[in-house]
């Protein structure tokens, strides 16, 4: 068998791939259903009627796919450079520790100063959080895969440390978790007394951002560049290093602010479950929406329903919620597959 | 300061060297094997998870201990093939597709487990693989119980290792493996398949991960439980580059590494408290990644690493 390489397909076909993708998964992930006993049919109409049913369902969902949007971003933007960011997980909880260290009373500023200051410190922090594993790959050659990954528990120990230490929340009863962050410092909900918050606008202005940052600035174009032959754009006189470390301070910047988003805007605290894996389902939705910045917005949507319809639907149908971060996972294969599969033909000789 | 130094002479603190090490010894070997052969395998993670619960799974639904190791490298050679068939014929990213076994195995198996066990709080544990004393040589001091007193699974752990050395460097195979990472082209020339050396070692290697994954549930905790890989499959990739893809080096390396975790569990009970628990636990990671700095100058990376081989393609 070989890979023959074909011409680019129109938009309109190369929107097809991610429906192809998705309805493979779900042939692949009804057998699974079958072993649990359950009718495929009846579980994924559970799944989509906890997603999408109800004004409340949609809105869980919305608020489940502010983080992913986030991470989604981050990682999109990551491996359009090939800068393979796998540490969107810890870039996360950095982001979530400064909101609290900024966020809990420490400065005294109105709330429209007071945010923006969070955010943009937080976005700090992630980014030189990535920045590391970024120095290492371009001076050392240190593969960034195996030292973001590593940083993810080295992370995530050192939140559990801090909060059960500087940031332990005297209140807490003794739970290692933090105290919560006062009221200038929370995002305002956008409809009272439901759960969805002003990260969502952010994250899809974010989204809005790094759409044009990566289709109309040289930036972007230096990005592009070194994420398709890194040897030709160095040739062409692009600085692939210095790309590289812009890449990964927006990148880490970027999935910080997941983490902002998730305690100012829906927890209020720090706790050791703050994110249940965003920064890998990230991956996912990056690789789904092809790494377009705006398919983020629509492909995080997705996999936050999948997984939000996946909740509601093990406590009516009794199949394990875990088939969500089986779809998940099986539809990041599918689509590299239907990727590949718009961009070559197979010959069998 | 003396009470620290002490340990590294008594024979329980080897014996749990050797123990931490046999399941990354597995799982290195796995890593190294893909990598050889020019697949880099992120799916060590996931399929060391998948490992863990299928070997485990096996005995306590009533199979030998054997057999439970025999269906974890089954299992971990089915996940092998599926991250092959993506990454050799079809040439996709293998950053991606590995992230995507890992999270398509770990997931795969938390589903089987909570399906199997649905109401299930804390997890049932099994009889494990007793230790098994070599007759004379287990009586040596400080060496005999760390080499000559462990589980069947730790000798295979350093059997394997000695097949793995002796198939790379002293068969036709093994130069075989060793080209197709190297320089694939030539190894077409001699008529031999590049897909088929690579998928072969891909799921060879894959299988030899989950036996390490198994090693956990079977021989050191007992049971399966979430989590509890703890990316020690990570941890292994640092090992093969720090091993410079060479069995004899990564065996070391993983021996090292294990003695100094084990070595960590022991000066955070020496400290009494003053330094917080978690900057010992976050040793391993930080050590793997000082490790991989420190190497990483003279690293050489099998030089087709990466690099998806077309039959033909110049």
């Amino acid at each position: 068998m070989r890979l023959e390489p074909k011409p680019t397909p129109p938009l309109g076909v190369t929107l097809l791939f991610p429906v192809a993708a998705i309805a493979a998964t779900l042939v692949i992930t009804s057998l699974l259903v079958l072993a649990a006993g359950a009718s495929p049919f009846s579980v994924f109409y559970l799944v989509a009627r906890g997603a999408a049913g109800t004004q409340f369902a949609a809105l869980e969902t919305l608020t489940r796919a502010t983080p992913l949007i986030f991470t989604g971003l981050a990682v999109a933007v990551a491996f359009r450079a090939k800068l393979w960011n796998i540490g969107a997980e810890a870039q996360l909880y950095i982001g979530g520790v400064v909101t609290i260290v900024l966020g809990t009373g420490a400065l005294p500023l109105p709330s429209f100063l007071l945010i923006p200051v969070i955010m943009l410190a937080a976005m700090a922090a992630g980014a030189l959080l990535l920045l590391g594993p970024a120095v290492l790959k371009t001076r050392f050659g240190v593969d960034e895969v195996v030292t973001t990954l590593l940083l993810n528990f080295i992370v995530l120990l050192f939140v559990s440390m801090l909060l059960e230490g500087p940031l332990k929340d005297p209140m807490g009863l003794g739970w290692p978790q933090s105290q919560r962050v006062v009221a200038e410092a929370q995002l305002p909900r956008i409809i009272q007394g439901k759960r969805l918050h002003y990260g969502f606008v952010i994250a899809l202005c974010a989204a809005a951002i790094v759409w044009v940052i990566m289709k109309k600035t040289v930036l972007g174009y230096e990005m592009r560049a070194v994420g398709h032959n890194a040897e030709a754009a160095s040739f062409a006189g692009i600085p692939v290093n210095r790309v590289l470390m812009k890449t990964a301070l927006l990148s880490g910047g970027l999935a910080a602010l997941a983490g902002f988003s998730e305690v100012s805007g829906l927890k209020g605290n720090l706790t050791l479950d703050l994110s249940p894996g965003y920064g890998y389902s990230g991956i996912v939705v990056a690789m789904l929406a092809m790494l377009n910045p705006l398919g983020v917005v629509a492909s995080a949507i997705f996999v936050a329903g999948i997984f939000v319809g996946a909740d509601a639907m093990s406590r009516t149908a009794g199949v394990p919620s875990y088939i969500a971060d089986v779809m998940v996972a099986t539809a990041l294969l599918t689509m590299v597959t239907a990727i590949l599969m718009s961009r070559y033909r197979m010959r069998w000789r | 300061m003396e009470q620290a130094l002490e340990i590294l002479f008594t024979a329980s603190f080897w014996v749990a060297a050797i123990r931490i090490a046999s399941p990354l010894i597995f799982a290195t070997m796995g890593e190294l094997i893909c990598e050889r052969a020019g697949v880099l395998n992120l799916g060590i993670e996931g399929i060391m998870t998948a490992g863990a619960f299928a070997g485990w799974f096996t005995v306590y639904a009533g199979g030998d201990l054997w057999t439970g190791v025999l269906v974890a490298a089954l299992a971990g050679a089915m996940f092998g093939l599926l991250h092959a068939t993506l990454t050799v014929p079809l040439g996709l990213s293998q950053h991606v597709v590995g992230i995507g076994v890992t999270l398509l195995a770990s997931s795969l198996t938390y589903f089987i487990y909570r399906l199997a066990l649905p109401e299930v709080t804390s997890p049932p544990k099994i009889a494990p693989f007793e230790a098994l004393a070599i007759p004379g040589l287990s009586s040596i001091p400080i060496i005999g119980p760390a080499l000559f007193n462990q589980t069947p699974l730790t000798y295979l752990a350093f059997a394997t290792v000695a097949i793995v050395a002796w198939v790379l460097y002293r068969t036709p195979l093994g130069l075989a493996i060793r080209a197709a990472g190297e320089n694939p082209a030539a190894v077409e020339a001699q008529g031999i398949s590049v897909t088929g050396i690579r998928m072969g070692a891909v799921m060879v290697g894959s299988a030899l991960m989950a036996v390490g994954g198994a090693f956990l549930t079977m021989s050191a905790f007992n049971s399966f439980f979430f989590q509890m890989i703890n990316g020690r499959g990570w941890i292994c990739i640092a090992l093969v580059v720090f091993g410079s893809w060479r069995p004899g080096k990564a065996l070391l390396g993983a021996i090292l590494f294990a003695a100094f975790d084990a070595y960590q569990v022991r000066l955070q009970q020496l400290s009494g408290g003053v330094v917080p628990y978690q900057v010992f636990l976050m040793m391993p990671y930080v050590l793997s990644i000082l490790a991989l700095v420190l190497v990483a100058r003279r690293a050489t990376y099998p030089k087709a690493l990466m690099i998806p081989y077309q039959k033909g393609e110049r």
